[in-house]
């Protein structure tokens, strides 16, 4: 085995190990799209068991709760999300697939708990959700569980094409102590080992993603941060510019892929 | 999550004599009495679920209990003989007292 | 205020804790409590205190677990244990058991001869790399044992 040192500080080295050849014949079925592979592909068959089964899969107790908060009026205006987008398996049918999405109002992209936050304080009259929150990641793991199966295809040229560009660049960028950008693991090295965890293509298609370590499902955006402090960089904020043109950027490497959500991750 | 919320699955339909799965799942963060506080250090207090009953039509046919070992948002699956159509009541108790139940029906053909 | 509300609940903790053990150790039962420190021998102990003097046996138990498990927060567990199930002979408990963690046990199945099948599957949390022990208690008082050892992975990537 070759062991391959892409930093070295101390004891937060990370070494990448190449195994990436014993996985090469495999066939990942509709989680692979070219030469792109959901990390569904990159998880143990026990983690595989619990997504592949809508009632093991425990994040659908969020699901549960999406369902309940769809058809909630809440706010001055007495609507719930039922009341204009009706049934959610049908208006939130590509959702998932297509944020974030640009708001022309903004001038700037949108993703979808920023959409879902816009609709409960400008058209329901509602207080917005707390990013994180229980309200927030059921509302978002349900509505973007209608999109499953669904293939990823964000938008991104004519007004998108500038954040796309922004987003690519900081995907690229070297940062934190580590001096690594998120490419050096997810581009460059996915089938590696980073110590005894294997690196996967960094996909979102199945975000909100329940974590075995989070014992909990959590945004794309929790991900990012932990990733940064990973390399010992500053996290950006959640729902901060800078991460949701990211967010725009990888679910545009995933595209074709399908929603997944909410999937089951190590 | 806002509040506990179990999900429970048996088969549409069984025939009598027949054992069928139940499966099950309930939100709960189940913690486990081991974790320190990240900034004062102290011990975080124990609250798990630590007992689960299912009685069928009355009757107590499985029971569990349940240590800090068991991961967050718990997952059983057991099994149960199908005797009469009627109801399979399931039953969590947790550290505080609190007893989470949910019912479903058993249709015996 | 969250520091406060938690010394409240330690103390009240306690109190249960020590007086579940009185009833149970009463009772015949070995009780485990976080006080002390993890050992292979408490594993050990609890087995033969379920034996009452009883000889351990092997056999009649299918323990299914990973063997490797990815993450140690979330390890399926299946256990089967073989009988007919019926009024005169059936399997009354499986006590599941993790050496290496700071408290061994994990779960306890009571199963009666309306459980039809002895199985049961769960998901559990593994400190680390250690044997998994499953025990059956059968209706008339035998009593079996199997082990499985589990490898768990410790994260390189966190976040």
């Amino acid at each position: 085995m070759r062991n391959l040192y892409i930093a070295a500080l101390g004891v937060a080295a990370m070494t990448v190990t190449s195994i990436g050849t014993v996985f090469a014949a495999e066939d990942y079925g509709k989680y692979q799209v070219e030469d792109r592979r959901s990390g569904y592909t990159y998880a143990a068959k026990e983690t595989q068991a619990i997504q592949d089964d809508n009632f093991e899969n425990p994040a659908m107790l969020w699901v549960d709760d999406g369902s309940v908060l769809w058809e909630q009026a809440e706010g001055e205006v007495g609507k719930a999300c039922a009341s204009c987008h009706e049934d959610a398996a049908d208006s939130m049918k590509m959702t998932g697939a297509e944020y974030p999405k640009h708001n022309p109002k903004l001038g700037k992209m949108q993703n979808l708990e920023q959409r879902i936050n816009q609709c409960r304080t400008e058209n329901m009259k509602a207080k917005p959700f707390k990013y994180e929150s229980a309200e927030m990641l059921g509302m978002t793991t349900f509505v973007r569980h209608q999109s499953n199966g669904q293939a990823m295809s964000v938008k991104v040229d004519g007004e998108v094409a500038p954040f796309f560009k922004k987003g690519e660049a900081f995907y690229n960028q070297r940062r934190g102590q580590l001096d690594m950008s998120c490419k050096n693991c997810h581009g460059d090295n996915s089938g590696n080992m980073a110590r005894a965890n294997m690196l996967s293509e960094g996909q979102s298609n199945g975000f909100p993603t329940y974590r075995l370590k989070w014992q909990k499902p959590g945004s794309i955006h929790r991900r990012f941060r932990g990733c940064n402090k990973n390399i010992r960089a500053k996290p950006f904020g959640y729902g901060s510019e800078e991460y949701v043109n990211l967010e725009l950027y990888v679910a545009w490497r995933g595209r074709g892929l399908p929603v997944e959500t909410p999937a089951v991750r190590n | 999550m806002a509040k506990v919320k179990a999900r429970v699955k048996v088969p549409k339909k069984v025939a009598k004599g027949e054992i069928f799965e139940v499966k099950s799942l309930i939100s709960h963060k189940m913690e486990s009495g081991q974790r320190k506080h990240k900034k004062t250090g102290e011990k975080i207090p124990r609250q798990i679920i630590n007992k689960f009953v299912c009685t069928y039509n009355g009757k107590a046919v499985f029971s569990s209990d349940w240590h800090g070992a068991v991961s967050a948002n718990p997952y059983l699956s057991f099994h149960v003989k199908a005797v009469d159509s009627g109801s399979l009541d399931l039953a969590w108790t947790d550290d505080s007292g609190a007893v989470y139940k949910k019912t479903t029906k058993i249709t015996v053909t | 205020m969250q520091s406060q509300k938690n010394k409240i609940q330690v103390s009240r903790r306690d109190i249960l804790n020590y007086t579940s053990a009185g009833i149970l150790a009463a009772a015949g039962i070995s009780l485990f409590g976080s006080i002390v420190k993890a050992d292979k021998k408490m594993t050990v102990h609890a087995v033969s205190k379920l034996a009452g003097g009883k000889e351990i046996m092997s056999g009649k138990i299918t323990l299914e677990l990973p063997q490797i498990a990815e993450n140690g927060n979330t390890v399926p567990l299946s256990v089967e244990v073989d009988s007919p199930m019926t009024d005169a002979d059936y399997v009354k408990s499986v006590h599941i058991f993790a050496e290496g963690n700071p408290e061994p046990s994990v779960a306890s199945f009571h199963f009666t001869p309306a459980s039809g099948v002895a199985k049961a599957s769960v998901r559990m949390r593994l400190a680390k790399t250690q044997n998994v022990v499953a025990v059956a208690e059968m209706s008339n008082g035998s009593i079996f044992q199997a082990t499985t050892e589990v490898k768990v992975t410790i994260g390189g990537c966190g976040g």
